[in-house]
């Protein structure tokens, strides 16, 4: 079954890749935990490292099966993720307010990250088999539809906006990219934003807060206000080299939120100066590019599809992220893809770096 | 080639749409990069001098909670400056040195703030920890005093809740507490953090959300040395609304001091709209005690020790009515033919129904009575035949009419509906047939009857008003003066279909019970205001029990019964009805009627 062929097509460079962007990430926690190690801090950076090795050797065993197993496996995955985000609502861990994480003897998880995955999988399934790219019509889309919307409900509920809304962004590149007629794309618009007002109606008030306080921050100088304004100092006062590893002070006084999560970027920014933040987004540039290259070179529909799907993944929470900490967009709680601390973020992250890497290594193979 | 490999059209397709997503992806990643080189370089140096020369500081605000008022506008609640007592940890400079001056200053134990320090999260070394609640003035002095011994120590002055009267009303007005996660969680505080006090209970409790006001806050640049030097944003605190109770200040204090050392209630209430113009519960305890803080053993001790004072007695205690019930006896009487005002009744001081004889409370009898005199000297005889005329049924019928048996709707947690047996009733929850002699007792208001002192208010208020069954109201307005967001209005909740003339039987035998020769109520009597009333006596324990002791005064308290008085003042203009319970003290002819003569003498003597 294993094919001498799949080691010579190993894909080095993606590899690389990771192994530079896991290595940031954990020197940049290093210092993002280093005010708070006494108090739960150094955990998170050993655990951040301990979570990349498990990531790795993940990635290394998704790459020994054919990818085309997905064909069989999306349904029971897709649903168990479901299974697992119900269960969340019902059983699981409350932490500021939502309701986000499973508990299973000891090791806590959150369900939602495993579901983007699991989502661009399935969809991958149905548009692979389902009729060709530039064909689909609204009615050929309320399969794929309802297979976004009940986890992007599921996880609203939790409740994590940010989450839900991610999904939903990466589903419909994913849409887009098998491209729908242009009429079908223009009604699917027209409804969603119609439908705008009436979802903000069903926004939590922090919710509704958070993004007014974005398009007006003064009007929230206490709570999101404060952290753009915070957030905006510390990439700023980085300059073009950076105060020094460890050096940051906006950092080291804590007056950023998060910030070994969702504002780990704005650490970085601080320390390393422009030169860390432009050679970071040039990693992930090198990244998405590879990806985008792997789902050309990919020889079937299912490889193309999943292979733009994970690209999805990594392109928009990095998008969402950045663009939040350097004030391009509200405060939500989206962490950066491999680089923040959160073990369910990293190890679903590499399970479809994984996916990307099968699919790259089979690219010069025929069944 | 596979099957399902791409066509050539398709492929062309595929890398002229990678081709696109590849733009997009460069597009953004520049416009990513650019924003980033306008921070870092355009306004970089600005954000440099931010970060390095000056900290921009949070500090929140209280807000001020809204005061409570008595009807009249005497102020009831307040609050007051509280000098609190914090240290930044980051500003320490030598921890054990600090600590020792505390000691030797204030004789704070280092330990007790130790460990507070290391309780408190590590990872925001600038915010306060608050070390001591409201301290003295002389501890301020000496802390003011000795400020540059003391680095890393602040003062802050906050408002805290006080409770001018102590417990004063504490019953209406609760208590604040710590907001528990679960409260944080479910949302319904959105102002609220972590430590906040909120309304647990009371109006403190259910008008939380207008009394509370919103928490402001402000931006502020500091020095290095902690010392504001620029306000950035500004958000002042908005005062919570301001509320005033439907009570008497005067009164409810008089209330609470006649049954002081005693368990009961008093509830004093305008028969005319439903207003609540006294409402004491003994014992009661001192809000204040629960702004300051307190321990879980302390609590304890005092909860058990003081028998219950958190126990709402006048809407959460359940009593039965005894004498009190047979006005209703009398009303349905009258209004379903059982009985004619001049129908003669022969009490020979006992009845007997089936082998077992029920006695009246005036043991030698009361001979011939007719209605007016059975009301006024509350004969029990001639009620025991009257009710078994009537049947069960029909009497909670009545009852039911009057607002018994359920809650009166009154704006307070905890009120208890009370029980108003019915044959249906006892066979589906007991699961034995009602008894003929159950009837008996329930004639003179005992069997499983049940009431609330608040219920029997609304009774006597209903006799007088026209038939009218209110809700109690305890919240006279709410907001500020000239924009109120809530004003009193009365409620209606039901009436009460008898006879005017029926009414004014039962109307002239009340006045007589305090007015009269022989009248159970006479220590209620005032010369120049006509009061009405009707006394009650809650049976314990059966008699049987008590008959083992040769004198009254030798029952054991927890076996006496408890006494009632309903009363009315004045007659003819109606403006207070009144109930006393107090448990255990024995008749209420004696105990409480002389409560409501000092009570109406108080309010309308003036």
């Amino acid at each position: 079954m294993f094919d001498r062929r799949l080691l010579q097509n190993f894909d080095w460079i993606l590899l690389l890749l990771l192994v530079i962007l896991a290595f940031m990430s954990i020197l940049n926690l290093y210092s993002a935990t280093y005010p708070i190690r006494d108090s739960g801090g150094s955990q998170i950076f050993i655990k951040q490292i301990y979570w990349f090795l498990f990531g790795f050797a993940l990635l290394l065993v998704v790459t020994m099966f054919d990818y085309h197993l997905l064909d069989r496996i999306a349904y029971p995955l897709y649903i168990s993720t479901l299974i697992l985000l119900m269960m969340v609502l019902i059983i699981g861990k409350i932490y500021s307010g939502s309701q986000r994480w499973l508990s299973f003897g000891g090791i806590v998880f959150q369900p939602s990250e495993f579901t983007k995955i699991t989502t661009i999988i399935v969809l991958a399934k149905y548009f692979s088999g389902h009729g060709e790219y530039d064909e689909y019509r609204l009615r050929d889309l309320w399969w794929p539809f309802l297979l976004v919307l009940v986890p992007c409900l599921l996880i609203a509920k939790q409740p994590d906006l940010g989450s839900s809304l991610a999904l939903a962004i990466i589903a419909f590149s994913i849409i887009l990219f098998v491209k729908i007629k242009w009429r079908s794309l223009f009604i699917l618009m027209i409804t969603t934003m119609s439908a705008a007002p009436f979802i903000w109606y069903t926004l939590q008030e922090y919710q509704q807060k958070r993004i007014l306080s974005f398009l007006r921050p003064e009007t929230d100088p206490l709570g999101a206000g404060y952290h753009i304004i915070q957030s905006k100092i510390a990439v700023g006062s980085g300059l073009l080299w950076g105060k020094g590893f460890l050096k940051g002070t906006q950092t080291r006084l804590h007056f950023l939120p998060e910030q070994h999560s969702d504002f780990a970027f704005s650490v970085l920014a601080e320390e390393w100066g422009f030169v860390g933040s432009f050679s970071l987004l040039m990693v992930y540039l090198l990244l998405i590019l590879w990806g985008i290259n792997i789902a050309k070179s990919s020889k079937d529909k299912l490889g193309t599809i999943t292979a733009i799907g994970i690209v999805a993944i990594v392109f928009w929470q990095l998008v969402i992220n950045v663009s939040m900490t350097i004030g391009l967009l509200p405060v939500v709680g989206i962490p950066l893809v491999l680089f923040s601390s959160g073990g369910s973020s990293i190890i679903s992250t590499m399970l479809g770096m994984g996916l990307l890497m099968n699919i790259s290594m089979r690219r010069f193979m025929f069944q | 080639m596979r099957s399902s490999g791409f066509d050539p059209v398709s492929v062309e397709t595929l890398n002229r749409r990678l081709q696109i997503i590849t733009i997009v992806v460069l597009v953004v990643f520049t416009l990513l990069l650019l924003r980033l080189w306008f921070l870092q370089f355009i306004h970089g140096p600005i954000y440099r001098t931010q970060s390095e020369n000056n900290r921009i500081h949070l500090q929140k605000i209280s807000p001020f909670r809204g005061m409570i008022f008595d009807r009249h506008g005497n102020l009831l609640v307040d609050n007051r400056p509280s000098y609190n007592f914090y240290i930044i940890p980051e500003d320490i400079s030598d921890c054990e040195a600090l600590l020792r001056s505390l000691n030797l200053l204030l004789g704070m134990d280092p330990a007790m703030i130790k460990d507070k320090l290391e309780k408190a999260p590590r990872n925001y070394p600038f915010k306060p920890i608050l070390i001591k609640k409201d301290i003295s003035r002389d501890e301020l002095a000496i802390i003011e005093t000795n400020q540059f011994v003391l680095p890393g120590t602040m003062i802050q002055v906050d408002p805290q809740r006080n409770y001018i009267y102590g417990k004063l009303a504490s019953h209406l007005i609760g208590y604040l507490g710590e907001i528990s996660d679960h409260q944080l969680k479910s949302g319904q505080y959105p102002d609220s953090v972590s430590g906040d006090l909120i309304g647990k209970s009371g109006v403190e409790g259910n008008w939380q959300r207008y009394l509370n006001g919103l928490r402001g806050g402000r931006q502020v640049e500091v020095d290095a040395a902690g010392r504001t030097l620029r306000v950035i944003s500004n958000m002042p605190p908005v005062p919570g609304l301001n509320l005033a109770l439907t009570i008497d200040k005067d009164l409810q204090m008089l209330a609470e001091k006649l049954i002081e050392d005693q368990k009961g209630a008093i509830v004093v209430m305008n028969p005319m709209n439903g207003e609540i113009l006294a409402f004491a519960s003994s014992p009661a305890l001192d809000p204040n005690l629960f702004v300051r803080g307190i321990g879980q053993a302390e609590w304890d001790k005092m909860v058990s020790e003081k028998g219950f004072p958190l126990t709402n007695r006048a809407i959460s205690g359940q009593y039965p009515p005894g004498s009190l019930f047979k006005i209703i006896v009398a009303a349905a009487g009258l209004e379903e033919g059982a009985i004619s005002p001049d129908e003669e009744i022969t009490c020979p001081g006992t009845y007997t129904l089936g082998n077992r004889s029920y006695g009246c409370w005036q043991r030698s009898g009361h001979g011939v009575v007719k209605l007016h005199r059975a009301l006024v000297e509350s004969c029990d005889v001639y009620f025991y035949k009257i009710g078994k005329r009537l049947g069960v049924d029909t009497i909670a019928y009545y009852a039911r009419m009057f607002g018994l048996g359920k809650k009166t709707g009154i704006d307070l947690d905890n009120e208890q509906d009370g029980l108003v047996p019915t044959s249906e009733w006892k066979l589906k929850s007991i699961g034995i047939p009602w008894q003929p002699g159950e009837t008996i007792s329930m004639s003179i208001g005992q069997s499983f009857l049940l009431v609330t002192p608040i219920q029997m208010v609304r009774v006597i208020s209903a006799i007088y008003n026209g038939g009218k069954i209110y809700q109690p109201k305890i919240i006279k307005w709410v907001g500020n003066r000239g924009e109120e967001v809530y004003e009193f209005t009365p409620t209606q909740m039901g009436r009460i279909e008898i006879k005017p003339e029926n009414l004014d039987l039962i109307k002239d035998a009340l006045l007589g019970v305090v007015n009269e020769t022989g009248g159970t109520g006479t220590r209620a009597r005032l010369k120049e205001i006509p009061v009405a009333g009707k006394t009650g006596t809650a049976q314990v324990v059966t008699l049987e029990t008590v008959k083992v002791f040769e004198d009254e005064e030798e029952v054991p308290t927890k076996f006496r019964d408890h006494a009632w008085f309903i009363a009315l003042a004045p007659v003819g203009e109606p403006k207070m009805a009144i109930t006393i319970l107090i448990e255990n003290a024995g008749h209420g002819g004696s105990k409480a009627a002389p409560i409501a003569r000092e009570l109406i003498k108080e309010y309308l003597g003036k």
